[in-house]
């Protein structure tokens, strides 16, 4: 039974009762708890079920490390799977559920596979679903999608708010255990902007669980004496709750910080997501406890001993009344120790080193515990929970010497040192015999853009695993790092009583000798059971790295990334390989070092401001009037306004027949707009465009295409020279940006002693295409200036009032109709819009959307920046030689286009073509032609590239490529269509409608 | 002639700081080199300051002057005077190669109040408030968009794009939100 003991318990406060559920059982805990403590307080040993096997799991450990114990969180929007029970503090109202089970957590019908086991080895995904290929698809993986996966993914949206937030400083410390403390207090005291986080909801790490003493008295004395040192430094910053996920180049670090957790729903973050660049970090990240690998190892009862010793001195729960230490080491002697202390039964110590000579297992004796060295835990007896061991002696094979019955394992081989923060951004390890662990190698750290250590590792990290030796360590890195961010430190450090260890004893297998019977239930994964036979197995079937049999075996890839197997696992690889365990080294640790909260990386982005939708001054009336929207770029434009009754296509038909007849008013506001000023101007434009736009007069307007340097059809639009060195050219909605990034490219990388400057002025002005029969009029009636053909002919542009706004009238057309845009300041955009549309009522005014001016340019055969191109396209395939100036020596594109593939009369080219049967040709459809190509697929001659019912002609025309282009006229070919047949089309001018311009010039 | 009116008609949120949309305010773009003869003259002839230093702002009054990068500078006015101050501009600089133009509707302003205001920025831009100059004129990002803001009395003053200006005011809003101070 585990159960809550009388006394005792550091952080939890007996006067504060919580109530939670646990698979819908009421179960009691106390403020300070976390959820693991709580649960073992009200004897819930059995947590879950193991990922392969369904084997009955429970509590390893006490920290982020733990494997088995992890359950899903809250109900609906507040849904959480894949909760570590050891870092979820309690709160009253939690509900818990555990995880990978059917029907029940107590009755499995997945335990079958345990019986199975020996059918289901390492490897096996491997081996089973690599034929037939078809079965993997239809048969194994919707089988393995839905008995994987350990817990379910939330259905409901996300009820909680997260956010970022950016830092910096000198001196960043991850962790906030003794080491942790020191390194701030010596970085602090130096001045220097220091951040000092710590992932749990305390301060001092373990020292208090392990008794130490600091400077005379008990560590938490010291500890709550240096934060409160600490908190008074204005150039400090502490939290709790916060941890350092990942380290990056430069000094960046990301750290998630759990606010609102505990009180779901108060309005705060759930989460906050640190973006944190500093000078210098200091890794005290502590060290993890290792399981030991003995038969039956991951029976629930069997424990870490450092957590058992946490469990008790921290929240005075007993894991059981009889718990049996088995430790290759003098630390889980404390466990032992504490345990007694706290009025528990120890039956026995089982130590696998032949001679135990330290200060605590003297004292153990000294207790009266019985200490058996040079001896094994043969097997751990038990199901659902653990019921005795059987002893053996560890240099056998694990004949049984005698057994005795107990209700708790609490289990130590060694410590590791956290390194995966310091081993994020590239820093290498050393083995350390002496302590058999991986510890960061000083002489090669991650570096910063100096190509000096930007990480130093303190305390328990840095394998320094004393309190008197993690305190000396702390104060030198913190000064260290202090220093190589510019400050003046002294390295002074607490003085800890010393509490000497003797040496560790490295045991991978225990027994030594252990037989496969044994050794196929001692288990290195917990999660992904993953066992020594499995690991063994990978090595005799060729596998020698380390990444590759992690892959093949899956250790640790599970949820908690091998913190407790990875060591174990590669030390049982380097045995069975007869390599030393540095040569065998470690996989790759990547960030983050625990999961990080999806929500939390999101930040802020999601609802209605997860991307910026860029809105022109007439928006909220599009929304209002019904637009369906469409993104260009990160605007939303109206891509049509239905009315009542109409679907889509309905309701564009009726904006373009509107259009032609009466008058239509777009939103053009989205047009790029960019000012090219200077001496210079001209002659910069005139190797941006193919076409020449230094001999355009002022007051008169010119369509040009820009290419990049490889020759292809970048953008184009209409460029209208303002004064004598001022032009100013229309772009793509989409091209805006990028186009006036290329100008500033060149000139500031190229052309750098042009004077030429450029200004982007899409935003200032809300520009409207008045179009149609009756544009004149409605100008004329808004009056202010004379918009007359003979005033303001095609091609020109004037500056003027209309209805009292002050206008800019360009007397272009890209619908083939009288048209004109008008550009008013955006301020003012939505008023002139407004008043459009008042004074347009009488003459027909209507509102279009994008597909209606899409469908009006493709009848008459005006070619689309990226329906047209799609990059591969150079302006001769469009057919628009004409704007292509040959008398000019140079612009971008033109040697490009000299290059013979660009060059060839083979390429396709742009032709009209018009079904037999007025049929609209299916979007994306090839022209086939006769043979197949090396490939052994069918050859091709052309491609449609606009195609549109035109409710103009009440037929479906299309633009295309074709090779041969308009020299096809007349030639009839088949398009290809989606379900496989194909359709007759004749190749035809794309110009449909008012081929001669007849509707412009008026 | 209708009167010009700002992205988001002023709106406002009160949270632990508050947030408030202004303007329109007038701005005019000036790219010039740092060098030019006139420079000084054309910027005190139209916003009455002197040349901002390298990533400063000089303010005086309702008027103000930016730096912006190696060869631009933001003037910033009152709406109604920006022909007049481009007209002094022009003036000063004739014969000289520059580029001056009116950007005032392309910008939303937004100004942050309250004593914790930098902690709604500091969710949202890569800024270091420690060392933020009191007359600093920080170019960043506000979340996925361009922005610059600088200290004003007891805030910010914040501006980006026009077309964007919902989306700033989306993430003001989030990011001053009562209960979520950093500090």
């Amino acid at each position: 039974m585990s159960t809550r003991l009388s006394k005792g318990g550091r952080l939890i406060d007996r006067s504060a009762p919580q109530e939670f559920s646990f698979n819908g059982k009421t179960m009691r805990g106390l403020a300070g708890d976390t959820l693991a403590a709580a649960l073992l307080a009200n004897d819930q040993m059995l947590l879950g079920r193991s990922f392969k096997y369904h084997r009955p799991r429970g509590l390893v450990a006490a920290g982020p490390e733990e494997p088995n114990a992890i359950v899903g969180l809250g109900r609906d929007g507040r849904f959480e799977p894949n909760q570590r029970v050891t870092t979820t503090e309690l709160f009253d109202g939690l509900e818990a559920a555990s995880q990978n089970h059917w029907p029940t957590l107590e009755f499995d019908v997945g335990v079958i596979n345990n019986t199975l086991s020996r059918f289901l080895p390492g490897g096996f995904y491997y081996k089973t679903f690599m034929w037939p290929r078809a079965a993997w698809k239809h048969v194994f993986e919707p089988i393995i999608r839905r008995s994987a996966g350990l817990g379910k993914a939330p259905t409901a949206r996300d009820a909680d708010r997260y956010e970022y937030t950016y830092s910096f400083c000198d001196v960043l410390i991850l962790g906030g255990g003794i080491a942790g403390l020191q390194a701030a207090l010596v970085a602090g005291a130096s001045g220097a902007r220091v951040m000092l986080l710590e992932q749990s909801a305390h301060w001092g790490g373990r020292a208090p669980v392990d008794g130490d003493v600091i400077e005379g008295k008990p560590a938490e004395v010291w500890i709550n004496s240096a934060v409160q040192t600490l908190a008074a430094l204005e150039n400090v910053a502490m939290r709790l709750r916060t941890m350092g996920a990942g380290v990056y180049d430069h000094g960046y670090v990301l750290a998630e910080e759990k606010i609102a957790d505990t009180t779901p729903g108060d309005g705060r973050p759930k989460h906050r997501l640190w973006r944190i660049r500093t000078a210098q970090i200091v890794t005290a990240t502590g060290a993890i406890e290792r399981p030991l690998s003995f038969a039956g190892n991951d029976i629930p009862g069997v424990m870490l001993a450092g957590s058992v010793r946490e469990y008790v001195v921290n929240y005075a729960v007993s894991p059981g009344d009889r718990t049996v230490v088995v430790t290759n080491n003098d630390d889980a002697y404390r466990t032992a120790i504490a345990l007694v202390q706290a009025g528990l039964a120890v039956p026995c110590i089982v130590d696998a080193r032949a001679s135990v000579t330290g200060d605590l297992p003297a004292k153990a004796r000294a207790m009266g515990i019985r200490v058996e060295t040079g001896k094994a835990i043969a097997k751990v007896k038990g199901g659902k929970r653990v019921t005795g061991v059987s002893l053996c002696v560890q240099a056998g094979e694990g004949a049984v010497l005698e057994e005795i019955s107990c209700d708790a394992v609490a289990m130590s081989g060694g410590w590791s040192p956290v390194v995966h923060l310091w081993s994020h951004c590239g820093g290498k390890l050393i083995w350390d015999k002496t302590r058999a662990h991986f510890r960061p190698d000083a002489s090669r750290p991650p570096t910063g853009q100096d190509g000096l250590a930007m990480v130093v590792p303190v305390g328990n990290a840095n394998g320094a695993m004393t309190a008197a030796e993690a305190l000396i360590c702390g104060a030198k890195g913190g000064a260290a790092a202090a220093e190589a961010a510019g400050f003046k430190a002294e390295a002074k450090a607490a003085v800890a009583e010393a509490a000497p260890e003797a040496d560790m004893e490295a045991v991978w297998i225990m027994p030594q000798g252990a037989g496969p019977a044994l050794k196929a239930k001692m288990w290195l994964d917990y999660q992904n059971d993953v066992k020594v036979s499995d690991v063994q197995l990978a090595a005799r079937e060729g596998y020698t790295s380390v990444e590759h049999t992690k892959r093949y075996t899956t250790l640790g890839m599970a949820t908690d990334q091998g913190k407790l197997s990875n060591i174990n696992g590669l030390a049982v690889l380097a045995d069975a390989l007869h390599e030393e365990i540095p040569q065998v080294g470690t996989t790759t640790f990547r960030p983050p070092y625990a999961p990080v909260t999806l929500g939390a990386l999101a930040g802020e982005s999601r609802g209605d401001i997860f991307q910026p939708l860029r809105k022109t001054p007439m928006h909220a009336w599009h929304e209002k009037n019904h637009a369906y929207f469409e993104p260009v770029g990160l605007w939303r434009r109206p891509y049509t306004f239905p009315r009542a009754g109409e679907n889509h296509e309905q309701a564009v038909h009726r904006e373009v027949l509107n259009t032609r007849t009466n008058l239509g008013l777009l939103d053009a506001s989205t047009l790029g707009k960019i000012i090219v000023k200077g001496p210079d101007a001209g002659r910069f434009l005139d190797m941006l465009y193919t076409g020449v736009m230094s001999s355009l007069p002022v007051g008169k307007c010119r369509y040009g295409l820009m290419c990049s340097e490889q020759g292809f059809l970048s953008d184009d639009g209409v460029v209208a020279r303002i004064d004598e060195d001022t032009w100013l050219c229309h772009t793509t909605s989409g091209g805006a940006d990028r186009i006036h990034a290329w100008m500033e490219d060149w000139l500031q990388c190229e052309w750098w002693d042009w004077q030429v400057y450029t200004a982007n002025v899409t935003e200032q002005l809300a520009q409207v295409a008045v179009v149609g029969p009756n544009a004149r009029r409605v100008l004329e009636k808004l009056g202010g200036m004379d918009v007359s053909k003979e005033t303001l002919p095609f091609m020109q542009w004037a500056d003027g009032t209309l209805g009292g706004f002050p206008a800019r009238v360009y007397r272009i057309s890209f619908s083939g109709e009288l048209s004109y845009e008008v550009a008013v300041p955006a301020s003012m955009g939505l008023a002139f819009w407004e008043a459009l549309h008042a004074a347009g009522a009488e003459f027909g005014a209507m509102v279009y959307g994008t597909e209606a001016l899409h469908i009006m340019r493709a009848e008459k055969g005006f070619i689309m920046i990226g329906d047209e191109t799609d990059g591969t396209i150079i302006p001769q395939d469009l057919n628009l030689g004409w704007a292509i100036s040959k008398k000019k020596a140079d612009f971008l594109g033109k040697r490009g286009q000299e290059r013979n593939y660009l060059a060839s009369p083979d390429r396709w080219k742009l032709a009209g073509f018009e079904t037999l049967d007025g049929s609209v040709i299916q979007d994306g459809a090839y022209i086939p032609s006769a043979g197949k190509n090396a490939n052994g697929q069918g050859n091709t001659q052309g491609r449609v590239t606009s195609t549109y019912f035109s409710p103009t002609l009440k037929k479906g025309i299309a633009m295309g490529l074709i090779k041969g282009g308009m020299d096809r006229l007349g030639d009839v070919v088949e398009f290809t269509t989606i379900t496989g047949g194909v359709v007759k089309a004749k190749v035809v001018d794309p110009v449909f409608y008012d081929k001669d311009g007849e509707k412009n010039n008026v | 002639m209708s009167n010009a009116v700002s992205a988001l008609g002023h709106a406002s949120f009160d949270g632990f700081a508050k947030v408030r949309e202004i303007g329109p305010i007038g701005m005019i773009s000036l790219r010039a080199k740092a060098d030019l003869p006139g420079l000084a003259a054309a910027i005190k002839a139209a916003v009455g300051t002197g040349v901002p230093a390298q990533r400063q702002i000089e303010i005086a009054g309702d008027k103000a002057a930016g730096w912006m990068s190696p060869d631009e500078y933001l003037l910033l006015l009152p709406y109604g005077e920006t022909d007049a101050a481009l007209a002094a501009i022009a003036e000063a600089l004739r014969g000289q190669h520059h580029l001056a133009v009116t950007l005032s509707d392309a910008r939303a302003v937004f100004r942050i109040e309250g004593a914790k205001a930098d902690q709604v920025l500091a969710k949202l831009s890569p800024v270091d408030f420690a060392t933020l100059g009191s007359k600093e004129l920080r170019r960043t990002r506000a979340a996925q968009v361009a922005a610059a803001f600088w200290k004003d009395g007891d805030g910010y003053t914040l501006v980006c794009f026009r077309s964007v200006a919902a989306y700033v005011m989306g993430l003001l809003s989030h990011s001053a939100t009562s209960g979520s101070e950093i500090s």
